[in-house]
């Protein structure tokens, strides 16, 4: 077991023969994941040149050819929001958008699409979802990856790869990792891939990183608080790190959704509504691997 | 992206928000001519700058004096006012100690105040959804109402499906105690405020206060908006409204190279790819007892000469002793990041310490590159080498 994505999945690419679209199937391909084909409109009934899979005109087209499971997103920022909705409509049952910079009204218009649907979104603006030696479906370095125990859930896609990279080192490995995009209105939020990995056997402890802007960490803890410890419940060991403890107020900080705007959005607050939930929150984004360790008590 | 009030209530004022009548004025002569062309005899002349507390705030040549924003009543005292604002430093709550210089001054036609309100729009986190906030305290910074009276802010959300629609406004006009015709007004008010910000894809428009008129009307006394820049695409219109002298000129040179740069006030200037990694090394430079000067985010793209502007920028900032380079390879490549450094510490002549830690894609490749390339290039092995590394170059140079 893992979550979201594992051997079964099969992944169509959205944006397939653009030059992200083809350079991350490759990847991907090359990873030892099924990708089965993609769209990119006006390209349909040919094949990608490179990469020697179907392209099609429309996600529907594609899900019905090659029993596409998950679909990827390279579409450029003005056309993805559209590419997402194509995607629910085709009732893909996992959406994963890379892209970064999707006007905030787009998002909430796809966010409403999604209330009802048969789709789980996630992204935009993430590095995407693997499950080590399974399935790699996004950005991220492959071969830093090992399969283990910790899930990680993270805002950010260069401090999963610190996770993860800590993690390997420690000998612990992952479960899945799971980029949730670091926009203001996105797909899965932490207590969504956190219940993930409070029911998934494989996963046995979880790190949870964060940022400054929005309280989604705060809510996250308390789902913590209340599902994870105690007696009788998973008590699965919980590392958490909150970057952007420096930043000025209202600064947008990179993402669109890192600013702090007033009340429990920052740093500080986040890391005491952590602790006070019972998760190890790491002084420095250099100890994840190691507060771990001390967390498993090993 | 944000604009002045002005330009906000002339954006505004076309999708049929009711603002009063008025002029921006360059100099102490336009500001007479504009007052000239309204009723009178009160008029308000208001100083423009992207920053909010202008009424209480102070000029720095006068901390004594009167605000940024004067109600007068007559063409000689509209002058006055005029000449006491524009280049002038107006230091208030939110431009720091530092101030911001009036380029231009609004004036304004008067009004006859009934009640101050506070209406404010913006994209809510939580629901996803646009929210609609009204308070009774007008005038008030809508973040203290919220800690102090968090009951005295009524919200409404909209359906993105369904639209704005007529309970929505009832219930926030009732809820501020409007009566009478004053409650088709504001159900006027905030259709067409939420038409503007929906079109114009608006990242926050604050009417703060928004008045209530002896007459009973409804009207916007003050008009901040800012733009989603993601969404700048697709207006590209209001890119007219740009006011690049407001902006810090590092953080400008930045914007114009596509680089993600936040200037701050320390002493390392830091070069990261990704925004969590690189406010995580601006944390972790902080943990080890020095400070940030710089957020910056270079991009996963990044070849040599986004370095080098990277380079430029970062060392154009004179408080900075030592450069932290940061980078987790996933889709920028550790030989394209280093041959890129190699270059920009040859062609800037680079005078600070730099510590670099590559990790991730081709690292092996780039950490040779480095090693090879003769440069006084301080390697670091892992985050807490790097900063451990910078902050010791940093005080060993002090």
């Amino acid at each position: 077991m893992a979550v979201l994505v594992d051997k079964n999945t099969r992944v169509m690419t959205q944006g397939f023969t653009g030059a992200q679209g083809t350079f991350h199937a490759s990847q991907g391909i090359a990873y030892g994941s099924t990708y089965v084909g993609g769209t990119t409109p006006g390209k349909g009934g040919t094949m990608h040149p490179e990469l020697n899979l179907p392209v099609f005109n429309t996600v529907a087209e594609c899900v019905a050819a090659t029993q596409a499971n998950a679909s990827v997103i390279y579409v450029p920022a003005p056309f993805a929001a559209d590419a997402i909705l194509e995607a629910i409509d085709a009732e893909v049952p996992l959406i994963i958008c890379i892209t970064e910079g999707i006007p905030v009204l787009d998002m909430v218009k796809v966010k409403r699409a999604l209330s009802g649907s048969k789709s789980l979104l996630v992204g935009p603006n993430c590095p995407g979802v693997i499950t080590p030696d399974a399935c790699k479906i996004g950005i991220m370095p492959g071969h830093i990856h090992r399969r283990g125990s910790v899930g990680i859930v993270s805002r950010s896609g260069t401090l999963t790869y610190e996770a993860v990279a800590q993690t390997t080192a420690a000998g612990l490995g992952q479960s899945s990792c799971v980029g949730i995009g670091g926009d203001p209105v996105k797909g899965l939020d932490f207590i969504d891939v956190l219940e993930m990995f409070l029911k998934d056997d494989e996963t046995q402890s979880i790190i949870m990183i964060g940022e400054i802007g929005g309280e989604a960490e705060v809510r996250g803890a308390e789902f913590l608080r209340k599902e994870n410890f105690g007696p009788g419940k998973p008590n699965k060991p919980v590392v958490g790190f909150i970057a952007g403890a420096t930043a000025p107020p209202g600064r947008r900080m990179g993402h669109a959704g890192a600013v702090i705007s007033g009340g429990k959005d920052t740093a500080a607050a986040k890391m005491e509504a952590m602790a006070s939930a019972g998760i190890r929150v790491a002084d420095s984004p250099a100890a994840l691997g190691s507060t771990m360790v001390k967390a498993l008590g090993r | 992206m944000n604009i002045h009030e002005y330009q906000a209530k002339e954006l505004l004022r076309r999708y049929g928000v009711a603002v009063l009548d008025g002029h921006v004025a360059w100099t102490a002569d336009e500001a007479v001519a504009g007052a000239k062309k309204l009723p009178g005899p009160v008029y308000v002349v208001k100083s423009q700058i992207h920053a909010g507390g202008r009424g209480a705030g102070r000029f720095a040549n006068d901390p004594n004096g009167k605000g940024g924003v004067r109600v007068v009543k007559s063409l000689d005292d509209v002058k006055a006012a005029a000449e006491a604002m524009i280049g002038k430093t107006l230091v208030t709550k939110q431009t720091g100690p530092q101030g911001k210089v009036v380029s231009r001054v609004y004036v304004e036609d008067g009004c006859d105040i009934k009640r101050e309100l506070y209406l404010g729009l913006l994209v809510d986190r939580d629901t996803s959804r646009v929210v609609i906030m009204a308070s009774t305290e007008g005038g008030m910074e809508i973040e203290e109402v919220a800690a102090n009276h968090p009951e005295k802010i009524l919200k409404v959300h909209v359906d993105p499906a369904s639209g704005i629609s007529g309970f929505h406004a009832r219930k926030l006009a009732y809820g501020l105690g409007l009566e009478g015709k004053q409650v088709a007004s504001f159900q006027k008010f905030v259709t067409a405020l939420y038409g503007a910000f929906h079109e114009l894809d608006c990242a926050i428009v604050e009417i703060n206060p928004l008045v209530v008129t002896g007459a009973g009307e409804i009207v916007a006394l003050d008009a901040k908006v800012s733009f989603d820049d993601s969404a700048l695409f697709r207006h590209k219109d209001l890119e007219a409204l740009r006011d690049d002298s407001e902006m810090d000129p590092k953080e400008l040179d930045a914007v114009q190279n596509d680089l993600n740069y936040v200037a701050l006030d320390g002493e390392i200037g830091c070069m990261v790819n990704g925004a969590g990694l690189a406010m995580a090394t601006m944390d972790i430079i902080k943990l080890y007892g020095s400070s940030p000067a710089n957020f910056l985010d270079v991009g996963g793209t990044a070849n040599a000469a986004r370095v080098t502007e990277a380079f430029r920028i970062i060392t154009s900032d004179a408080n900075v002793k030592a450069i932290l380079v940061n980078i987790f390879g996933g889709i920028a490549k550790c030989d394209m990041i280093a041959t890129g450094i190699v270059e920009a510490s040859k062609n800037l002549s680079l005078k600070v310490p730099l510590v670099v830690r590559l990790e991730g894609t081709n690292v092996e490749l780039g950490k040779k590159i480095l090693a090879e390339s003769g440069l006084a290039i301080i390697a670091a092995d892992n985050l807490a080498d790097a900063a451990q590394k910078v902050v010791a170059a940093v005080k060993k140079g002090a």
